[in-house]
């Protein structure tokens, strides 16, 4: 037995897209425990909820993270709604779900090539990446954006989508969907693949529930959580089961993904095809008072949107968790006991997404 | 949009361990903790989700602002140190009896508990 | 591109970026835009590289970082800021946190505008650089490394 050793991990690291910084306690090569700390990335957004009017925050909301943007604009338009009793119509809540979608798709498939870049897949991380490309020419030809869409606002969303369109990027996402398969099949089968996430980084489904941990960390480990289930949106309307797998380790928190991956192709046909006629936003006009949280669920998992309105333009609090925020403590104990050599692979089995975590 | 049912119950901070205890004792998952800054104090709400039941429960205690420390519920929830630590860096509480202290350093921060202040400092940049 | 005859290395950091920027330019290296075939390498060592690429709004905790890496980078190198917060702080300038854009820590070559920018521009600020690094090389010694700025 060695004495112990501690190696700082991060905050630069290659495997790392973000700043995060953990202190690994080694004996020998064995990780004894981690301890986490962040705020390199701390902008304190919350706070400008105080200068900017809650019309402005959803800009504001888009940008929390560049990566799961649409779905932050939506918790934060959805809780502001929820204060003024606004009701949204049908139409944009179909559209909501559908662009909500497509950043589950990208952002699956921009995790699952990062993941394959932790165990040196490289040719994996170009093809995932690739593929990607052609579900961000869907997010472009509707809402004209890639990466940040830019087209929900308060009372519904900013732009229609016509039946034209519609037809052409379900026709696109058809195709992409038959190429999903066969990089979700290396992810599933190939035995290198295998070998660096199987029974790596177990978490059991009764610590997953007792850490806190959200999404795919979670249902990864045997519990169906997810925050869709609640009905918000359209979800209520339209056929779907969240994809849970039992084994707790890196490979099944990958299979979720991609799991997950062809049910947001799913949703998004069942969205564009089942949305009704009609208009896609309603006038607000007041201020929002009283308080209120909303879930959604973020390609990360659950994410929590918290205002306060004290019935003036400017909210008195906004807060987010964000689903990394839930998953660090999950993230902390499922690294003990593992080699140094398995830290990237476990660190990026979370997902972790930072410059949300610090907002 | 129909909300989920929120229900938030009062409770004096003295009282938070022992209800969180009983609360991690039915299993329940902590959601998040959030600090809201009032003129004369600080406004503390955790929330719990009970295992296959709808809705969310908040506890929310209230900490004068000329005491600002606050228990700990790691003994019970050891992921609330992440938000504890918050709490600590962003609001500049003391929680006491917190299991894994970052001594005001999980957040790397230009100035101190920026969210002490309750309406923020006219400043030009 | 005469005396500047090789392909550039590129060195990115991510100061306080919403990650809307840096996937962006990690989309540059991916097979639909691929910058490596024009043999531009992305290298995590400030000593091998060329050009400095710097997504996001400089913040306190990272001020040092940023000009620390820009001193390790060696003469002549060029510094492409992406992105509004890049530029000016952008929509974040407000935050208690955030210090300003780029140009209030290093000198800034070229200005790469967008929210998110895209793959096309951040490609093109590249390429911008390029020349910046050639008039540099070009210069007497000591000269060319002012804040002199190019416009994307």
């Amino acid at each position: 037995m060695g004495t112990r050793t501690v190696v700082p991990f991060g905050p630069q690291h290659p495997v790392l897209p973000e700043p995060i910084h953990l202190d690994l306690v080694l004996e020998d090569e064995k990780v004894v425990e981690a301890i986490p700390s962040i705020g390199f990335v701390h902008r304190g957004l919350e706070k400008l909820a105080e200068k900017k009017e809650f019309g402005e925050m959803v800009y504001v909301a888009e940008r929390i993270c560049g990566i799961c943007s649409f779905i932050h604009s939506a918790a934060y338009c959805q809780a502001v709604e929820g204060l003024m009793k606004v009701e949204v119509p049908p139409r944009a809540q179909y559209l909501r779900v559908a662009w909500a979608e497509m950043s589950r798709v990208h952002s699956h498939l921009l995790w699952l090539g990062l993941f394959a870049d932790s165990f040196g897949f490289e040719s994996l991380f170009m093809h995932s990446w690739r593929l990607r490309e052609r579900l961000l020419d869907v997010v472009e030809a509707t809402t004209g954006g890639r990466v940040i869409f830019g087209s929900c606002k308060v009372g519904g969303v900013r732009r229609d989508v016509d039946a034209e369109t519609g037809r052409r990027a379900l026709q696109t996402l058809a195709v992409l969907e038959a190429e999903c398969r066969e990089i979700t099949g290396v992810f599933e089968k190939d035995s290198t693949v295998r070998r660096r996430t199987v029974g790596v980084g177990l978490l059991s489904g009764k610590d997953a529930w007792s850490l806190g941990a959200v999404g795919p960390t979670l249902r990864a480990s045997g519990v169906s959580s997810d925050s869709r289930s609640l009905g918000g949106s359209a979800y209520g309307a339209l056929d779907w089961q969240p994809v849970v797998e039992t084994a707790g380790d890196c490979h099944a928190r990958a299979m979720v993904r991609a799991r997950e991956l062809y049910q947001s192709f799913s949703l998004i046909r069942q969205a564009l095809e089942k949305m009704p006629a009609g208009p896609v936003e309603t006038r607000v006009s007041g201020s929002p008072s009283g308080e209120c949280i909303v879930r959604l669920e973020q390609p990360r998992g659950e994410v929590i949107h918290y205002v306060k309105g004290n019935g003036t333009r400017h909210l008195e609090r906004y807060r987010v968790r964000t689903p990394t925020f839930a998953n660090v403590p999950a993230l902390v104990h499922m690294l003990a006991g593992y080699q140094l050599v398995d830290v990237p692979v476990i660190v990026l089995s979370i997902d972790p997404c930072i410059s949300c975590t610090e907002r | 949009m129909t909300m989920e049912e929120q229900p938030i119950l009062p409770l004096d901070p003295v009282q938070l361990p022992a209800k969180a205890a009983e609360f991690a004792a039915e299993g329940r998952r902590l959601v998040q903790v959030c600090a809201t800054t009032l003129p004369g104090s600080f406004e503390i709400t955790y929330t719990f989700e009970a295992a296959g039941a709808p809705g969310l429960t908040s506890l929310r205690v209230l900490v004068p602002r000329d005491r600002s420390t606050v228990p700990s519920i790691t003994e019970s929830y050891f992921a609330a140190f992440t938000y504890e630590n918050e709490l600590q860096d962003l609001f500049g509480l003391k929680v006491e009896g917190l299991k894994l202290d970052f001594q005001g350093t999980f957040y790397h921060l230009a100035r101190k508990a920026p969210f002490s202040e309750a309406k923020p400092p006219k400043e030009g940049k | 591109m005469g005396v500047f005859s090789k392909s550039p290395w590129i060195l990115h950091y991510d100061a306080s970026s919403c990650n809307g920027c840096d996937i962006e330019v990690l989309a540059c290296l991916t097979p639909l835009y691929d910058v490596e075939r024009f043999g531009i390498v992305n290298t995590g060592n400030p000593k091998h590289a060329d050009i400095l690429l710097i997504t996001g709004a400089v913040n306190e905790q990272n001020l040092p970082v940023v000009r620390t890496l820009y001193d390790q980078m060696p003469s002549p190198k060029a510094v492409v800021a992406i992105g509004a917060c890049a530029l000016s702080g952008g929509i974040f300038q407000d935050c208690y946190n955030v210090h300003r854009g780029v140009d209030s820590a290093i000198p800034v070559d070229v200005y790469v505008p967008g929210c998110a920018a895209r793959p096309e521009a951040i490609i093109d600020g590249v390429v911008q650089a390029l020349g910046v690094l050639e008039e540099k090389a070009a210069a007497p010694a000591g000269r060319g490394e002012g804040g002199k700025a190019v416009a994307a």
